[in-house]
């Protein structure tokens, strides 16, 4: 193990925003348009060093607005594009991130969350806005949110976005935070062969036959790449199939019905999950993010007094995963649900509690990431 | 000097624009990349590019890592007089203290390795911009967990295009100068009325 002196092969010192940049790479990324918030900044840097020498294209934008507007567009053109930014660029993308879940356009946003709400602690993590990526944008839409713990689960997590996002047609929010953002860690790269890719499905019929919004059983139709000879129509009023304004009530109804569906029939591969200790657990911890990282700290620690806790980790945020959490609900006399926000996830676990199992929350707004002092001491309270 | 515990956290700490950041992702990257150990890197600075207060953490195991600061650092290295008063109360009463003597002026306690690195940085390179590697190469002797193989090597792949030179040169220079220093002679543990 203790080989000195000599660079290790594959074993790479990075940042979580580092590992962000080359898990897009790796899935296929080669569009990305931005504008540079702390503490996302380093998303963009590293996109403009990589890109150019993968053949791909970067752009800073004027800001947000632009940059995910400029993401859609060549998302549409048939390549996959992301953008990074952290709350307050966030709000500006909203209601282009509308536009792409009407249109079904394919792309990936990273929130990198910071302390808000405005301007708040540009410097310092939180997970304030995992609300505003579920409902951020207006009118009833599906979405899909991942939230990254680690540096080398920000590499793996990037990956599954876009593979996602491709499969359904959907973008993908990844909620990372200041604290993963920012941390260096040792991570092992995938050689390329171990990564999984996803890629969109195509339209095989001729132009003149194909429908863009058809009705398919999956829900998720075929996606053309604008300039190839399949034209077709694309806005954000509610469409009929072939892709044109409509008001019809059961045209609009098929739609919005068809955008959930999509979601829906692929649950069980959206919900994504790690599971750690749970075998005999009596008390769980249920968190996401760095905040895990301190409650897998807790568990190990609690177990030592002979204390049988469990931890779930949400990957996937949204869709909420109330399968694994009902389970874990049914399971223990007790859950605890540590954020670093005043009670977002929480409610969902509550909203999905169909028992009396105790729900308790541990809340911390002050910049500062959850110590495993702290859930220690609440899971012995909780004996 | 604190070999054995599987974790070893040690924190930087210090004015912003002091290197402060960079001498931790050296260590990280040679106790890491190079020695195979593993590694969290995290820092905690304010909006401003210069100045306030700086402290980067480094957290050195040889398990996997899960919370990834400093909670009780075992060493601490001070580099100016404020981020040194903030973040003493914080260090492991059986750590050890490093302090940069050109700007901390009151030291807290006995058990300390005292050694002025930006005035070594400024007689031995001419920049003092090279204080922080001055520190490393200083903390590189004292803690035995990391090659100073390693730490010659990282820094050399970390610092920008043009400074491994005067870099290397204060690196040397802080683990020349911390070989005069007899922690045999300190005493055990930093005093209770002290923390």
């Amino acid at each position: 193990m203790n080989r000195t002196g000599a660079k290790r092969k594959n074993i790479l010192l990075m940042q979580g925003n580092e590992a962000i940049v080359e898990g897009a790479l790796a899935a296929g990324c080669r569009f990305f348009a931005g504008y540079p918030i702390t503490p996302a900044s380093e998303i963009s840097e590293g996109m403009s060093i990589r890109l150019p020498q993968m053949d791909g294209t970067f752009i800073q934008m004027e800001d947000e607005i632009a940059s995910i507007g400029a993401v859609i567009g060549a998302s549409l053109a048939g390549v996959k594009s992301m953008t990074a930014t952290s709350g307050p660029g966030f709000s500006l993308m909203q209601e282009n991130i509308g536009f792409a879940c009407m249109a079904e356009v394919p792309c990936v946003i990273v929130n990198v969350m910071r302390g808000g709400p405005s301007t708040g602690l540009p410097t310092h993590p939180s997970q304030g806005d995992v609300m505003q990526a579920r409902w951020g944008t207006h009118g009833d839409h599906p979405i899909i949110v991942l939230a990254v713990s680690t540096v080398r689960d920000s590499f793996e997590i990037t990956v599954e976005a876009f593979n996602l996002s491709e499969k359904y047609r959907v973008p993908v929010i990844i909620l990372s935070d200041e604290a993963v953002a920012h941390t260096r860690e040792t991570v092992t790269m995938p050689s390329p062969e171990e990564i999984k890719i996803i890629d969109r499905i195509k339209p095989e019929m001729p132009p003149e036959w194909y429908i863009p919004y058809e009705v398919t059983s999956t829900g998720v139709p075929p996606m053309a790449v604008f300039g190839e000879g399949y034209p077709y129509h694309i806005t954000g009023l509610s469409h009929d199939v072939r892709g044109f304004p409509t008001q019809r009530p059961d045209e609009t109804d098929e739609l919005i019905r068809r955008l959930y569906r999509k979601i829906t029939q692929g649950f069980h591969e959206i919900q994504k999950i790690k599971s750690f200790m749970m075998g005999d657990a009596e008390i769980a911890v249920i968190a996401y993010g760095s905040v895990t990282r301190s409650a897998r700290q807790a568990v190990l620690d609690v177990r030592q007094l002979g204390i049988r806790a469990g931890l779930l980790q949400l990957v996937t945020l949204f869709p909420f995963p109330r399968e694994s959490v009902e389970t874990v609900l049914n399971q223990c006399r007790a859950v605890l649900v540590p954020e670093m926000n005043l009670g977002q996830i929480s409610r969902e676990v509550k909203r999905v509690n169909q028992k009396d199992t105790r729900v308790t929350t541990y809340n911390r707004v002050d910049g500062q990431l959850i110590t495993p002092e702290e859930i220690y001491s609440q899971l012995i309270q909780m004996k | 000097m604190i070999e054995n515990d599987y974790r070893n956290e040690i924190r930087f700490c210090g004015s912003g624009g002091q290197g402060i950041i960079m001498a931790a992702i050296v260590l990280a990257e040679a106790a890491g990349v190079y020695d195979g150990k593993y590694v969290c890197q995290t820092q905690s600075y304010g909006p401003e590019a210069r100045g306030g207060t700086c402290k980067a953490d480094v957290v050195i195991s040889s398990k996997e890592i899960d919370y990834p600061k400093a909670s009780r650092p075992t060493l601490l290295v001070a580099m100016n007089q404020a981020s040194c008063d903030k973040y003493f109360l914080d260090l492991n009463p059986k750590g050890l203290l490093i302090v940069d003597t050109t700007y901390v002026k009151k030291v807290p306690t006995g058990r300390v390795a005292a050694l002025p690195f930006t005035r070594i940085a400024r007689q031995e390179t001419g920049n003092t911009m090279a204080a922080n590697m001055v520190a490393l190469g200083a903390f590189g002797h004292l803690y035995k967990n990391v090659t100073a193989k390693s730490l010659e090597d990282a820094l050399m792949a970390r610092v920008p295009k043009g400074t491994e030179e005067v870099n290397l040169l204060a690196l040397r220079a802080g683990m020349d100068a911390a070989k005069h220093l007899d922690l045999c002679a300190l005493p055990q543990l930093v005093r209770e009325e002290e923390v």
